[in-house]
């Protein structure tokens, strides 16, 4: 488990050298660099984006009204972001919606299901997943998988669906809030089939036995056994999946069609907050600058609060698990 | 005879119990069988896009691949065909090793901090945040180097994305090397203490080398993850057209930089050329990553 166990109880040194003292510290200082990174990080964008969210108060998360200035040293533009916060929050939806099902019934799948012999490669190769290039997603997604594969669907459902739900209506264009959504939700699959798994894998196998003991079928057990114990765990998992789809930048900035507007149905396009600083960030004059700057704050203060929620859930379960194993 | 009948009765309901008894076994056994089908297609369905990418990635990269492709730089001009991405695979790996330089010392410092002085008050915060910006933002990342570095000095360079790079890697590399200080068996600790040796001795002579193959593993999975980081280089390197060996002051190029700027465009050339480079970017990538594991199965 990744998790700390209890801290194994170290040899005492009876004497204390001053170069045990040094190197402690030196060591302390490397640990710590972890803690002022991050409150460096906070400090000097928001010191930078200050005169936007001054200029803009609270419409900046409120309003879609995009139109930067050209500004040295003045705020001049209007800077609402709200298209772009509706953006990144629907395509990280979306493709929860589409990954934690997939991620649950792989890690079921991968933990209960698959004979022993394959279990490692299999799981090996939903990792590897994981390290494919999020450019690489995007150009994929880009060139080949949206208009060769999702666009006929995409068209299907706006044609069939599409006409009575509102939202799922045309017209399609290529590239739009749902193709950045599904390749969204292949690149966050691993992340969550992974901390699941490893969750699911906790499962006392005194209690997986006691389930086959009373009759039950190997679906039953995972229903009455497996699921319940790895509910707060999975959760924490999708957690940190919504983590990283929120702050994914280059495949969605490809895929989720470039519109500074909110698009009526999931088949229009739009762009995310991320996407608007990468795609928009190299020709901006400064006063864009500053409020790309605040766009990026706002998305970390949010990709921090929902990390830091699914680290202390995992955490939970984790402690959790491994107590009542050794039972 | 009106007992016989009743027995009679009785005998034919526990035999039709019986007989329903076993169609909801048969049931049961069926939504088993049928449920462990769907577990296997979730499965199937998370795997199908990898093959989608790797087939696609080396079908269209291989035919766009060729000896120029690899040894010249870009072409100023995105719609001709010819010229190649050395300028980005150059600044990828110039870039990756001084990012390596830095998060390497500062990870594995910070690593065995956490391991071998657990009693710290400090460790459960340097835990729990070093998860927390696993989670950060890459192209936060970005911008935090631009206001602190890019404006102030440094200008769009090397050094720039570089750094950004180190701070991705940092909680990588931190949290891979935790787990493997953890591995190195406490009897060790124990036996060089017995010897009369210094905590530092100790770390230094008997911690680090028996944790080397797994930190070069954990090593190798950061860099696998930097060298295909875009959004922080859009910001920190910003992208050149030329070979650029300065450090500072001159924007430097990366093959992810590239990919993203020839896929965005219209051009058939450029297109056929971004996918020779994802395939460049995948085969660097993915030897990487092979190659880290191999070492940290060994090690184990």
């Amino acid at each position: 488990m990744a998790t700390e166990p209890a801290a194994a109880p170290r040899p005492r040194v009876p004497r204390k050298s001053s170069a045990d003292e040094w190197f402690g510290r030196g060591l302390m200082l490397a640990g710590a660099s972890v803690l002022l990174i991050l409150a460096a990080m906070l400090i000097s964008t928001t010191i930078e984006a200050w005169p936007v969210f001054v200029h803009e108060g609270l419409s900046f998360i409120t309003s879609t009204d995009w139109d930067p200035g050209v500004s040295r040293s003045e705020i001049t533009g209007d800077y609402g972001a709200l298209a772009f916060i509706v953006g990144t929050l629907v395509t990280s939806g979306i493709a929860l919606l589409i990954a934690v099902p997939l991620a649950v019934g792989s890690a079921l799948f991968l933990t209960h299901v698959a004979p022993m012999q394959v279990r490692r490669p299999l799981t090996y190769a939903v990792e590897l997943l994981a390290a494919v290039p999020s450019v690489v997603y995007g150009l994929w997604g880009l060139l080949f998988f949206v208009p060769v594969f999702l666009r006929p669907v995409m068209d299907f459902v706006a044609g069939t669906v599409g006409s009575v739900i509102p939202f799922l209506g045309g017209p399609v264009v290529t590239y739009n809030y749902f193709a950045a959504s599904v390749v969204l939700a292949i690149m966050i699959l691993p992340i969550i089939t992974s901390v699941t798994r490893e969750v699911m894998d906790n499962t006392p196998e005194a209690e997986i036995f006691g389930a086959y003991a009373l009759g039950s079928t190997r679906w039953e057990m995972m229903r009455e056994v497996v699921l319940p114990r790895a509910r707060t765990g999975t959760i924490g998992a999708t957690m940190l999946g919504l983590g990283r789809a929120l702050g994914e930048t280059i495949a969605v900035a490809m895929l989720i069609g470039g519109s500074q507007k909110i698009p009526a149905s999931i088949f229009g396009g739009g762009q995310s907050m991320a996407g608007i600083i990468a795609v928009t960030f190299q020709e901006a004059a400064p006063e864009n600058v500053r409020a790309l700057l605040g766009v990026g704050v706002v998305l970390f203060v949010i990709t921090v609060i929902v990390n830091m929620a699914a680290r202390l859930i995992v955490r939970i379960t984790g402690g959790r698990v491994a107590g009542d194993g050794s039972i | 005879m009106s007992m016989r009948t009743a027995d009679m009765e009785s005998r034919s309901e526990r035999a039709a119990s019986l007989a329903g008894r076993s169609s909801h076994a048969a049931w049961r056994k069926r939504k088993d069988a049928l449920m462990q089908g769907v577990l296997f297609l979730a499965l199937l369905l998370a795997l199908i896009p990898l093959a989608l990418i790797l087939f696609e990635v080396f079908r269209r990269g291989a035919s766009a691949m060729s000896w120029e492709f690899l040894t010249s730089v870009q072409s100023i001009s995105m719609l001709r065909p010819g010229g190649g991405y050395l300028n980005g695979l150059f600044g990828t790996l110039y870039m990756v090793s001084i990012a390596v330089l830095i998060s390497v010392p500062l990870g594995i410092g910070a690593a065995i901090y956490v391991v071998e002085y657990s009693s710290s008050r400090l460790v459960p915060f340097i835990q729990f945040f070093t998860d927390v910006m696993t989670g950060v933002p890459s192209i936060f990342v970005g911008l935090f180097i631009y206001t602190v570095l890019v404006q102030n000095g440094t200008g769009f360079s090397t050094l720039a994305g570089g750094l950004a790079l180190s701070l991705l890697m940092l909680p990588i590399i931190t949290r891979a090397s935790e787990e493997v200080f953890r591995l190195v068996p406490d009897d060790l600790r124990n036996a060089a203490y017995g010897l009369g040796a210094r905590r530092w001795q100790v770390i230094l002579k008997v911690v680090l080398p028996t944790a080397s193959s797994g930190l070069i593993t954990a090593t190798m999975l950061a860099v696998a993850r930097a060298a295909g980081e875009t959004a922080p280089l859009l910001l920190t390197a910003l992208g050149a057209f030329r070979i650029v060996p300065e450090l500072v002051g001159k924007p430097q190029s990366a093959l992810p930089l590239i990919i993203f700027n020839e896929a965005r465009g219209p051009f058939e050339a450029a297109h056929a050329r971004a996918w020779a480079g994802a395939l460049e970017l995948m085969l660097l990538v993915l030897i990487l990553t092979l190659l880290a594991r191999r070492i940290g199965r060994r090690a184990q």
